[in-house]
């Protein structure tokens, strides 16, 4: 394959705000390696996953590419923390009336880039698409979300949504989102959102005044805020993990 | 209780208190009534420790402690509680959640053992009914989707499960119809009313004070307490205008 020689720079759009430092150094054979998922027709599938390689790994790449049948659902919730460079990369392309459901959120300081970058094709009528993806950074960290939705032309009755919500603990810190709609077909509906913002002062305020110290404020605050990644979890109990797992990394060096 | 020596403080670069003095004591409530811009707001958010409100002078001793010294969380555990004009909204926290974070925080840091899931729910239950507030309100996320009215009464039911010593209550009263008004100001007295409690009320109007019987009523006007008396005041100052009764 022509393209397991080559290196991705950050000259490349969908690579743009990715590590090149890491990126020089990379195994191309890793790199482009993708995983793959077949839903088959009415199935369901869904897939967690934690990324924490540890602060001192250099990093990882994970690529997803995912055919979902008709009328299938796929869903993915990934947490990404640990690592000097941390993207997931996932490709979904559905069949008519599938669903796509994804939820990622993006935790860590330092000098650290965490990313996900998704590709939906919404290449037959009637399917579905939910993204909500969240960024908390500090130190020097950066979160990207890159989203891409193409719709085709005969995709009609699309309903595809991307939502990416930013938080940055500090001064430093920073947040890439780059949503792109393609749309070919004339009946559709697609939404997204945007927002980097900081944590609610208002609401620690509050919370302060009620006796809450401002450590566990701050928890509960960042709890609620990527609480909607993972909303959609049906298990209570895999939902209350990836919470518990993600929120544990405030407990390090977190600011 | 609580006294208040020729404090004086800023908001940015405005001075907005300019040597307020005021003592309360224990089983007192007193009223604070004042035009708008006279600085009351301002007084609370500096006994509650607000970012942005900035003390230049004098001095407030809480229960014999240096108030101004203790950082807001610290504050609501030594027993002072502070009713916003306007409550805030917190998305994605249950008042649940955020209550039973709240009380255990200051249980903690009063050296007490934090009360179990079920305590904390009889309790919330007990206030939430003295205060007419339906349980499954307190299962939604804190004040978001609530009316006027509703806030107000959370924050009471708020008090009602912390259990403050001293509570300033900021325009608690605004927003409330008059049945609501007789609700909260029944839940302050049920709450507050004690020997070793006392209130600072925070309002524009006589109406609330005709619930939550007044000690003392005081007129703020630019920064400084210009009059004080007994609840006749009140009626004064509603009759005539502060203009009239303060100049």
């Amino acid at each position: 394959m022509a393209e397991a020689a080559t290196l991705p720079t950050t000259r490349d759009e969908d690579w743009r705000y990715s590590d090149g430092e890491y990126l020089r150094h990379a195994d191309a054979a890793a790199i482009n390696h993708w995983r793959t998922i077949d839903v088959p027709a009415g199935e369901t599938r869904s897939e967690y996953q934690i990324h924490n390689s540890g602060d001192a790994a250099p990093g990882m790449v994970d690529r997803l590419r995912v055919h979902v049948g008709e009328g299938g659902r796929f869903e993915a919730f990934h947490m990404i923390a640990g690592g000097k460079f941390q993207r997931v990369e996932v490709e979904v392309t559905l069949g008519e009336g599938a669903h796509f459901e994804f939820g990622g959120v993006t935790i860590g300081g330092g000098d650290k880039v965490q990313e996900f970058v998704t590709r939906t094709i919404h290449a037959h009528p009637n399917a579905t698409s939910n993204q909500v993806v969240r960024a908390v950074q500090w130190g020097r960290a950066t979160g990207n979300f890159l989203g891409r939705i193409e719709v085709a032309r005969d995709a009609q009755k699309t309903d595809a949504a991307q939502n990416f919500r930013a938080i940055l603990l500090e001064k430093g810190a920073s947040a890439n989102t780059k949503p792109e709609l393609e749309i070919f077909a004339d009946d559709v509906l697609c939404a997204h959102g945007a927002a980097i913002g900081q944590l609610d002062e208002q609401a620690s305020y509050y919370m302060a005044a009620r006796g809450i110290p401002p450590q566990i404020a701050r928890k509960l605050l960042i709890q609620a805020f990527i609480g909607d990644a993972f909303e959609n979890i049906a298990d209570d109990d895999i939902r209350q993990k990836m919470l518990d797992d993600t929120l544990a990394e405030l407990d390090g060096d977190a600011v | 209780m609580l006294k208040i020596e020729n404090l004086h403080a800023n908001v940015g670069d405005t001075e907005i208190l300019k040597g307020l003095t005021l003592e309360v004591g224990a089983g007192e409530v007193h009223a604070i009534m004042g035009p708008n811009g006279a600085g009351k707001s301002t007084l609370s958010y500096i006994l509650g420790g607000r970012p942005g409100y900035e003390v230049t002078a004098g001095s407030v001793s809480f229960n014999g402690v240096d108030l101004l010294d203790l950082e807001p969380h610290e504050r609501a555990a030594a027993g002072l509680f502070l009713g916003f004009q306007y409550p805030v909204e917190i998305p994605g926290v249950s008042n649940v959640q955020f209550l039973r974070e709240a009380l255990n925080a200051q249980r903690a840091a009063r050296g007490e053992e934090p009360l179990s899931g079920g305590e904390f729910l009889k309790l919330a239950k007990e206030k939430a009914a003295l205060l007419k507030l339906d349980m499954e309100m307190l299962k939604r996320q804190v004040n978001v989707g609530f009316s006027g009215g509703e806030k107000k009464r959370a924050e009471m039911v708020q008090m009602g499960i912390l259990d403050p010593k001293f509570a300033v209550l900021d325009e608690t009263d605004s927003g409330l119809d008059i049945d609501a008004l007789r609700t909260v100001g029944d839940g302050i007295n049920a709450i507050m009313r004690a020997p070793d409690k006392a209130v600072l009320l925070i309002t524009h109007y006589q109406r609330l004070l005709d619930y939550v019987k007044p000690d003392k009523v005081h007129v703020l006007a630019n920064g400084r307490i210009v009059k004080t008396g007994g609840p006749e005041l009140a009626l004064q100052l509603e009759n005539e205008g502060y203009e009239a009764v303060a100049a």
